[in-house]
């Protein structure tokens, strides 16, 4: 279908913006659009106002400091995709977002539209919970700070006000050290997934799991982390039973009902199938893993 | 345009106004007034009258309207005309020289038999042509990483068997690669 009828506004400025959105009860924030234009599509989303933000000239960069990675509410996912200086700090973000849709979908498609989206079986949910980072919400009263694990409610749904409009995804570099791996399960390659895990895992110089950060999207209503299966590894040389125990573990974290894709059973084994070899990857790739 | 204006077969509204959008479209500038609402792939399709870019499934997933906006690939119809605004977009019609010779990649499409009923076609050749040059070729030729190249774009016939040759031998030539 087409999309329905709205006002179209194209702020230059973050404060332009979210005085727009205060003014209107019902607006959506326009970045990539590659969730939103399909809900309006399909008449989802009727939204009186769209706020295009493509023309904020300072939402449109990312940037690296000692600490985090920092990307501006309209950075394409393509582009952080094929940033070197990206893979350099943080290698799970460029092998995460090669599971999100396809090329020409990650070309328009932005990092933190994609997380304001809050799709409970997209990838991008996972890597931030996984990487403990934030997003910054401006609002007509300022900004704040939301953590990764505040942002996801529910399918759809995330802890952002009416009036708000997310402009900054932080990530934490990952440590030299960490290993890393994300893998997913899907009927089609680019498909959201049946299952997907994020897994970021650290050993001490003797092969002791010293962090261990796994998340899980696809599973229920929304992104989680897997704290059970986390609290397996934490403090062991992971051996093939330890890792069995922790993939069986995540297995309770499956929610979702069973839909035209999975019974809730073959989710949970399709989870703990990747969430094993996902270990078993990040654990190769970490310094002292195998030690 | 080379094809007359087709009439655009959105009704207009007062309470819709309109908004003046201009962009370079296959090196032609061109300025029109168009609703918010209208879809790229209807904007290129109904107001400029470029119907070689096809509208499949109208959210994303067959990949048919797929078109380049500033030398990326692009889902037209999941980008409004006014969001193109100052972009440079190229369509199917592009490719082909003035004079009808065809582009390397539609060569390849036309020797390895690689359309049947050619609707997707459109999609599959700006979706390719992209990646191609945004890598200058550097990417992976195996059938598994033409495979991945062509993921976003849906075939009902199915003959992706000869898809992948065809983008096999194009990039051959147009990089003089393997």
């Amino acid at each position: 279908m087409k999309p329905p009828i709205f006002e179209y506004f194209r702020p230059k400025s973050i404060e332009e913006a979210v005085s727009v959105r205060a003014d209107h009860d019902y607006s959506a924030i326009l970045a990539g659009g590659q969730s939103l234009i399909p809900t309006m599509n399909f008449r989802i989303a009727n939204p009186t106002a769209i706020i295009d933000i493509s023309r904020i000239d300072s939402l449109a960069e990312y940037r690296i400091d000692d600490s985090q990675i920092v990307i501006g509410a309209m950075v394409r996912q393509r582009d952080i995709e094929l940033s070197d200086s990206v893979y350099k700090v943080h290698p799970l973000i460029r092998e995460t977002l090669e599971h999100v849709a396809h090329v020409p979908i990650r070309c328009r498609g932005t990092v933190a539209g994609s997380l304001a989206h809050a799709d409970a079986a997209a990838e991008l949910p996972a890597l931030l919970l996984v990487s403990n980072g934030c997003v910054v919400a401006h609002s007509a009263s300022g900004a704040r700070i939301i953590d990764a694990n505040e942002l996801f409610q529910f399918h759809m749904t995330t802890s952002l006000a009416d009036n708000e409009i997310i402009t900054e995804v932080r990530i934490p570099v990952m440590h030299d050290d960490a290993g890393w791996a994300f893998l997913e399960f899907t009927r089609r390659h680019g498909d959201y997934a049946v299952a997907g895990v994020a897994v970021i895992l650290r050993f001490s110089e003797d092969g002791i799991c010293e962090e261990s950060s796994i998340a899980s999207c696809g599973i229920g209503s929304r992104a989680v982390r897997l704290p059970e299966a986390e609290a397996v590894l934490l403090g062991k040389k992971l051996d093939s039973n330890i890792i069995n125990e922790a993939s069986q573990a995540g297995k309770e974290y499956v929610s979702a009902a069973d839909d035209t894709h999975a019974t809730t059973e073959f989710r949970q084994h399709v989870l703990s199938t990747i969430l094993s070899r996902a270990i078993n990857i990040a654990k190769s790739r970490a310094r002292y893993g195998s030690e | 345009m080379k094809k007359s204006q087709i009439r655009p077969d959105y009704p207009e509204r007062s309470d819709d106004p309109l908004h003046e959008v201009n962009m370079e479209v296959n090196g032609e500038l061109i300025t029109r007034n168009v609703s918010p609402r209208i879809l790229l792939a209807d904007f290129i399709r109904h107001h400029l009258g470029l119907t070689g870019t096809h509208v499949g499934c109208e959210h994303g997933v067959c990949g048919c309207c797929t078109v380049i906006i500033d030398g990326r690939a692009a889902r037209s119809c999941l980008t409004f005309a006014v969001q193109a605004d100052g972009s440079k977009i190229r369509t199917v019609e592009s490719l082909a020289q003035d004079d009808g010779s065809l582009h390397p990649l539609q060569e390849a499409f036309k020797e390895s038999h690689a359309l049947q009923c050619g609707f997707c076609t459109p999609g599959f050749l700006m979706s390719i042509v992209s990646q191609l040059e945004e890598t200058e070729g550097e990417i992976d030729l195996s059938e598994d990483g033409i495979r991945v190249m062509l993921s976003g774009n849906l075939c009902r016939c199915t003959g992706y068997q000869n898809i992948v040759k065809a983008v096999q031998s194009a990039a051959k030539r147009m990089y003089k690669t393997n």
